[in-house]
């Protein structure tokens, strides 16, 4: 396992995962992270699910609107046109 | 930060969009309403209690977005604008029907803590040789399963479910593609609540993907 193991526990290491990829780390921090990162499988494979996780959500389509409600919102800016 | 719309006619800058509203292009408007109402339902979500009082709002929107539409001097993006307008409805609203304003899920997020990884995930912070290391281990999920339609179902399923403010920062962040400045800007959100809001809503998203591919490995 990993030799960093003093230094961030995996516990606190799943808190920093989003900061991390924010890039809202400091330097230290961010060496800290990628310190306990190449030497812990768990981690490892944690930090890949959660960008598996923001691929996946990526692909999600957006509601579209429905065709009554774009007509309904088209009827209403006519009208603000004619006005 | 400009994105440029994609119309019928082509890709435009923001500008070019805005003289072709004043002038009463329609598809112009249509471009602007299929961008926006999305998100703009969204938002709303956040401060009132179901999809279809979100969805009146942000009709009621569209119109406050005509009405002033020749005032507005594009001292902030439009995008901002709209989302303002938006806000102002929504809170509006929240108070006319006696409703508490989520104020402190937006603004104090951070009060109530909130693990990304069940405590019993790991070892026990007092264990003598690997406290906090990983006790059940995540395994790498098959590219295979984590592709299927069913588990975007899924996905979509723990998105619906999650608290208002999480759910809108997950869906413009990550479905929407917008950047944690746009997402601040619309929402009113300090950097770091923004992020903790995005985090524990990743957080919950993944967990409930490593249960459902177990379940179903």
């Amino acid at each position: 396992m990993t030799v960093y193991a003093e230094q961030l526990s995996c516990q606190e290491l799943v808190e920093l995962v989003t900061d991390y990829l924010e890039d809202a780390l400091s330097e230290e921090e961010t060496a800290r992270f990628e310190a306990h990162i190449g030497g812990c499988d768990g981690c490892n494979v944690y930090l890949d699910q959660i960008r598996q996780t923001i691929a996946i959500v990526g692909g999600l389509s957006v509601d579209a609107l429905t065709p009554e409600a774009e007509s309904a919102l088209l009827n209403a800016f006519r009208g603000w046109h004619s006005n | 930060m400009f994105r440029p719309f994609v119309t019928v006619g082509g890709v435009v800058s923001e500008a070019q969009l805005l003289e072709s509203l004043r002038a009463g292009d329609e598809d112009a408007f249509r471009t602007l309403v299929r961008e926006y109402q999305p998100s703009l339902v969204r938002v709303a979500r956040i401060y009132v209690p179901t999809q279809a009082a979100a969805e009146d709002v942000a009709a009621e929107t569209w119109l406050g977005v005509l009405n002033g539409l020749d005032r507005f001097e594009g001292r902030s993006s439009l995008r901002t604008w709209i989302f303002r307008i938006l806000t102002n409805i929504a809170k509006t609203r929240a108070v006319r029907d006696g409703r508490t304003l989520p104020f402190s899920a937006l603004q104090e997020p951070g009060r109530v803590p909130e693990a990304a990884v069940d405590a019993d995930r790991f070892q026990d912070p007092e264990h003598p040789r690997w406290p906090g290391h990983w006790a059940v281990r995540p395994e790498a999920w098959p590219e295979d399963a984590l592709l299927a339609a069913e588990t975007r179902e899924v996905i979509a399923e723990v998105i619906e479910a999650l608290p208002a403010t999480q759910r809108a920062v997950i869906s413009l962040r990550d479905i929407e593609g917008w950047s944690s400045e746009e997402v601040r800007n619309a929402l009113d959100l300090s950097e770091t609540n923004q992020r903790v809001l995005l985090h524990r809503a990743r957080s919950k998203v993944r967990a409930a993907l490593e249960s459902y591919l177990q379940e179903n490995a």
